[in-house]
């Protein structure tokens, strides 16, 4: 995990520092535009220095307060600028550390006549093959189209164990900037010149290619109307105080315009949502969009495939059930030897099995002639022929199939012993030689630890899960009452993955789903959030819009959680900004007409010193809220996972009332401060 | 405040809920092809309208031709009225028996703005200006369109959330028929008739002429500003066809008085039954709305919590209301305002004795929540803050219960707004009734937010510091902004009610306040069609624990929030100049 930790040392002077220059920068009128709210408070700005200066020049009476506000008032729209530079500051660091991984590599590409020529990396164009050796770096993302290797990833996932790349089969993917550590492999380059792996995750977490996403427009819109209302409500108010016989001056009504439109929420929005980009990659997920991230926020139905996401890996094999007639013995000879060669943690864990309780000791294949027959996703069976044997061991479906073109019926006892595997959620293997049934394996699932709190907690928020497995129904039922699923689709096929994505599509709702290998592309293109595994298939990654580094379909869960958080961080940002206005009216609209009538006093029930002292803490308050509150937009709000009544309870309380208190407060205390130290 | 009072106010909740199942189930049955006992009846008349006109009632419209079907209506029918205005006082018009001229150009199009939007802003005097034909054909007939066309509204507004995966919205004339066929037209013949039978006039006579017992002798002040003594020895009373124009104005909210009095008048509010019918009358088809919502969306609990939000916030109005007028007039010191057997008790001025405080208060503010606009009392005698519970109640939106389907839409803009701001809250893309809320929609509620606010604030920020504005007000300070402050806000909201005291009749005040109205009507209604054009095109999600639930009372709080700090932010300062300032000075020993 050494990533994660460089990351906790990003708030640095060197990001602060950049992001000091950065706001200033981003005073620039063209980039600030894109942001309605405080494009306001920049002309706003602008008109008071105007005013500022040609009172100065003219003599005019008043310069401490005037000068005062318009330094605040340029403070609020720079406050703003560093919460967005501080969230793209981070970024660019986490993007340089990835840029590090991009350094030159000499490529050793084979031509059409199969010779081999070096060229730097940077110029592979896809389709292209290239032929990496231990200690080299993959120049660019691709396929092994030949070979196995060990390849350390860490430059990309933060993990160090290396992993195993080998061509054909859904590992097959490797990534441009990460070194091959054992043997040789050739890879077909899969992208080009600056669209590679390495290329958009920098471009993504520096922000650089940051759409906005649905839900941020639509709150973009609502923030801009609300500013054109308050902008009409402030403007109309002086005709009214100029009948009233109390003209406002320029600074007056800008104060009060600017602390009205909901600066808070306008000042942290894009910070919100780059920062919410830069949470995802901090778990290793690399998402296509920001759409992605927000859409695994509204998921309704969740596919969970169950190995590895549910369950270890590995099933174990524990029990021999013989059939009758058959001694145990012989069973689990048959068993050891169909599984010799068979390479799976169930293969392995057989013959362990039968090591430890029978003493059977393993055996070399080769000097019997045998031959290995491995797993199909057609036969659905794996086994060995030696000796004119026929051992074949399978799910039961498929055995019995087998068994059956030779005349062959399943005994009672068999298809008793299946069942009570299977209800116990285990999973029943048969294995039978020479098309007979010997007898049944007993392989049991292990269930990850926490899994069923978890599970407990989407349902709380509303999110279906459905387990994915190729087990028969007894079994995929019986393990997903034990972990606490929703629901469950066994005997998958990919396509049955699909039709279930359609189905739950076609009642509106979205559809999450992890997967890995080709045969899952289309599933996950047909999701409304696909993960794909980075250990997968290049049409895997290609397919899913988002891509976990790591490998962890568990992570699934994690960025629903993230989109969440960066749906309610925005909403309840809003309401807090929102609610600030109460009291805001009660410190500027009793100053602003006290003068003319003194009865309005009576509204100023802060107890505020001194009109000046009124309007002025108002808009230090406004502008100090906005970098009190980055660290929250950057960390996001504390999710929990309640259902939407309780969520919304305890957010409108904190937000909501918590939004219309805490600036009473606040403003008093400002109040106090400057009249003590003189400022007004 | 006195138990009798909040007797008045209690039975008044109460009849209003009772008729609201009724009410909203029947609407929904007219207006989704059920089956109604008035079938046998008014089927056939139907059919005959639609092959009349050449209607297919079968035709589906997209939101667009809905609006241009709707809009085209209103043009036309704007058009005849102000046609019959400018007509009446030729010699071949029937109807004139006290032979009223013409009316003037630009207070015919401020009427005929004014009645075309539901609005019944009135700057004439309805006795003294216009001939029973005007009266009938002219401005009873538009109290009738105009909240036909309102019910339409909220209706297609309705399909349009009920509605999945839907290009259309209904047809605009199958709607605005059975509104007028099914709803409208018989209740008010039956409600005309209550009225007649309680006294109130219904005839085409000339005006009566009573000789006073005691002549009077009245001062007048001439235009030279010279008082001169007059004595009065007969009264002119005024007659006409007003039962039955008085249904409709409180049924389909129109306000418009027959008389120039309204409501306080003895011939448009003859008994305390009249009194009552009329305020319940005022908010029912707008309370059987909210059910027809839940009916139609299937979401029966939502209607009712929609109905509870106008409930709570017409409470809290009348409350008010009641409470700062049953407390009196700060400054008669020494003058016993105790309620008691002999005597009413606090502000009395404007206020009818035959209703009293509690009833007048109640009957204020469900006239300005219903944009109804028809009063017993006028609002301008009311004390500061107490007048200022009118005003409140249409700067909200007219969203509690609101105009006859105007209050439907209106409160769905809200709604749209709360449920967006939920939904973030809740970490979901909001979704309201399963259709997700996008921005093309936030910016539709936002546009219909904002043209009111533009409307309210822009005129009266024009008026304030023109002399063509501010010469109309008859009294100083900030009771004259709050004269001009509340007809910009009554005729963008399309209340009409007058706070009185301000001369509307002007060149400036019949333009600017036609615009008003008429801005405040359609501007905001294309605006709400579109969003419901936009919702009916929509998937159905399914609702899961992670969705924010529209049935619950948190629902209903948040509701009555959202509705309650946008309208406070965007008010407070205009009315911290006006009512709140009137009311903290008079306070202080001064008046205006």
């Amino acid at each position: 995990m050494s990533t994660r930790e460089t990351r906790k040392s990003l708030w640095t002077w060197g990001i602060v520092g950049g992001a000091l220059r950065d706001s200033f920068i981003k005073l620039n009128p063209r980039t600030l535009m894109k942001n309605p709210v405080m494009f306001v408070v920049e002309i706003g700005s602008v008109v008071t220095t105007y005013d500022l200066i040609r009172n100065r020049m003219l003599h005019l009476s008043g310069f401490g307060f005037e000068l005062q506000i318009t330094l605040w008032l340029w403070f609020t729209v720079l406050f703003a600028n560093f919460a967005e530079a501080m969230a793209e500051g981070r970024g660019k660091a986490q993007a340089d550390t990835l840029r590090k991984a991009r350094s030159e590599t000499i490529a050793r590409r084979i031509k059409a006549d199969g010779s081999i020529e070096e060229i730097t990396g940077s110029k592979l164009r896809a389709g292209e093959r290239v032929k990496v050796t231990a200690g080299e770096f993959i120049p660019g993302d691709g396929e092994v189209v030949e070979g196995v290797a060990s390849v350390d990833e860490s430059a990309i996932t933060g993990e160090s164990a290396p992993v195993i790349r080998e061509s054909g089969g859904d590992r097959s993917a490797v990534t441009g900037g990460t070194r091959v550590l054992s043997d040789e492999i050739i890879v077909k380059i899969t992208s080009n010149p600056g669209e590679t792996f390495l290329d958009r995750m920098i471009k993504l977490v520096e922000g650089a290619e940051r759409q906005k996403t649905p839900n941020e427009i639509a709150l973009n819109i609502l923030l801009a109307g609300l500013t054109i209302i308050f902008l009409l409500a402030v403007v109309t108010l002086q005709p009214m105080a100029i009948y009233s016989g109390s003209p406002q001056s320029v600074f007056v009504l800008i104060s009060l315009l600017v602390c009205l439109i909901p600066t808070t929420i306008g000042g942290l929005l894009s910070a919100i949502g780059i920062a919410g980009m830069d949470r995802v990659v901090q778990r290793n997920v690399l998402a296509m969009s920001g759409r992605a991230v927000e859409a695994a926020g509204d998921v309704d139905t969740l596919l969970l495939d169950k190995t590895g996401t549910i369950t270890l890996g590995n099933r174990r094999a524990t029990e021999f059930i013989p059939a009758p007639g058959v001694k145990e013995a012989e069973l689990a000879d048959a068993a050891q030897l169909s599984s010799l060669s068979d390479e799976t943690p169930e293969g392995r864990s057989i013959v362990v099995l039968a090591k430890e309780k029978y003493g059977l000791r393993g055996r070399e294949l080769s000097a019997y002639q045998a031959e290995f027959i491995p797993f199909s996703a057609v036969t659905r069976m794996s086994g060995v022929d030696l000796d004119g044997r026929e051992i074949r061991k399978g799910a039961f479906d498929a055995i019995v199939q087998h068994c059956s073109t030779n005349g062959n019926r399943v005994p009672a006892q068999v298809e008793e012993a299946v069942k009570t595997i299977s209800n116990s959620g285990g999973t029943p293997l048969l294995v039978s030689e020479d098309r007979h049934i010997l007898g049944t394996i007993h392989l049991k699932d292990i269930i990850k630890g926490g899994m069923r709190e978890r599970f407990d907690q989407l349902r709380a928020m509303g999110i279906k899960t459905v387990m994915i497995t190729g087990d028969n129904p007894l079994t995929a039922a019986a393990i997903a009452r034990e972990a606490g699923l929703d629901d469950f689709l066994a005997q998958a096929k990919p396509e049955d993955k699909l039709a279930l994505i359609r189905a739950e599509q076609a009642k509106g709702k979205l559809v999450a789903m992890t997967g890995d290998g080709t045969n899952d592309a289309p599933a996950l293109a047909q999701a409304d959030v696909g993960l794909a595994m980075n250990a997968g298939t290049q049409a895997a990654k290609e397919a899913g819009n988002m891509v976990d580094l790591d490998s962890n379909p568990t992570k699934l869960i994690e960025v629903v959680e993230i989109g969440k958080q960066l749906l309610i961080t925005r909403g309840a940002l809003t309401t807090f900004s929102v609610a600030n206005d109460v009291a805001k009216y009660f410190a500027i609209i009793p100053a602003m007409f006290a003068g003319a009538f003194p009865q309005l006093n009576i509204l100023n029930i802060m107890g505020l010193k001194t009109p000046q002292s009124a309007i002025l803490s108002a808009v230090i308050f406004n502008a100090l809220i906005i970098i009190a509150l980055v660290p929250l937009a950057l960390r996001g709000v504390r999710y929990r996972p309640l259902g939407a009544s309780a969520l919304l309870r305890l957010n409108l309380l904190v937000y909501g009332v918590g939004g219309i208190i805490a600036p009473f407060i606040g403003i008093k205390a400002i109040d106090l401060i400057i009249t003590h130290i003189g400022w007004a | 405040m006195t138990a009798n009072g909040w007797l008045q106010i209690l039975l008044f909740f109460l009849v209003l809920l009772v008729v609201t199942k009724p009410l909203g189930v029947y609407m929904a049955r007219v207006f989704s092809n059920g089956k109604t006992f008035l079938d046998p009846l008014l089927r056939p008349i139907e059919r005959l309208v639609y092959r009349c006109s050449g209607v297919d009632e079968k035709h589906e419209m997209s939101w667009k031709e809905y609006t241009i079907s709707m809009l085209l209506f209103s043009a036309v029918s704007m058009l005849v009225l102000y046609g019959i205005e400018r007509l009446q006082g030729l010699k071949w018009m029937p109807w004139n028996p006290q032979h009223f001229a013409n009316v003037a150009p630009g207070l015919a199009f401020n009427t005929a703005a004014s009645f075309t939007t539901n609005t019944n802003w009135q700057n004439y005097g309805g006795e003294s200006t216009m001939s029973y034909l005007t009266q009938m054909a002219g401005l009873a007939y538009h109290n009738f369109a105009s909240a036909g066309v309102g019910i339409a509204l909220a209706i297609a507004v309705i399909r349009g959330i009920a509605r999945k995966e839907s290009k259309t919205l209904g047809n605009f004339w199958v709607d605005f028929t059975r509104s007028m066929l099914w709803v409208l037209t018989p209740a008010c013949l039956i409600i005309a008739l209550i009225f007649v039978s309680q006294g109130m006039v219904q005839n085409l006579r000339p005006y009566d002429t009573a000789k006073f017992l005691n002549p009077q002798t009245v001062q007048t002040t001439g235009s030279d500003g010279k008082t001169t003594a007059q004595t009065v020895t007969d009264q002119v009373i005024a007659q006409g066809p007003i039962a039955s124009q008085e249904a409709i104005k409180i049924l389909g909210t129109n306000g418009g008085g027959f008389l120039n009095a309204n409501s306080a008048h003895p011939f448009e509010n003859p008994t305390p039954l009249t009194d009552f019918m009329q305020i319940v009358m005022m908010l029912s088809l707008g309370s059987g709305l909210t059910y027809t919502l839940g009916r139609m969306t299937g979401s029966q609990k939502h209607g009712w919590a929609v109905w509870a939000a106008m409930a709570i916030l017409c409470l809290a109005g009348v409350t008010a209301a009641y409470g700062t007028e049953a407390r009196g007039n700060p400054l008669l010191h020494g003058v016993d305002q105790h309620t008691s057997s002999m005597q009413s008790g606090g502000n009395m001025e404007g206020k009818e004795v035959r209703f009293g405080i509690a009833d007048t208060a109640l009957f204020a503010t469900t006239t300005t929540d219903a944009s109804c606009g028809a009063v017993n009392g006028m609002h301008d005698s009311f004390t500061p803050l107490g007048g200022m519970i009118p005003m409140v109640n249409i700067m909200i939106g007219e969203v509690i219960f609101g105009g006859v389907g105007a209050g439907m839409y209106g409160i769905i803009v809200f709604i749209v707004i709360s449920v967006f701001i939920a939904g973030l809250m809740v970490g979901r893309t909001p979704e309201y009734l399963g259709k997700k809320i996008e921005s093309y929609d936030v910016k539709m509620a936002m546009v219909t937010v904002l043209i009111f606010c533009l409307l309210v604030l822009g005129f009266t920020g024009v008026a304030i510091v023109s002399k063509f504005g501010t010469s109309s007000i008859s009294n100083a300070g900030p009771h004259g902004l709050s004269q001009i402050l509340y007809a910009y806000t009554s005729m963008a909201g399309n209340n009409g009610s007058a706070f009185g005291g301000l001369n509307g009749n002007t060149p400036w005040y019949n333009v600017s306040g036609a615009f008003d109205m008429l801005f405040g009507r359609f501007f905001m209604v294309i605006p709400v069609l579109a969003m419901a054009g936009n919702l009916a095109r929509k998937k159905i999600v399914p609702e899961s624990a992670g969705t924010f639930p529209v049935t619950t009372p948190l629902f209903t709080f948040l509701l009555v929030s959202v509705i309650l700090i946008v309208s406070a932010l965007t008010f407070f300062p205009a009315l911290s100049l006006g009512p709140i300032l009137e009311h903290l000075l008079m306070h202080a020993g001064k008046v205006f």
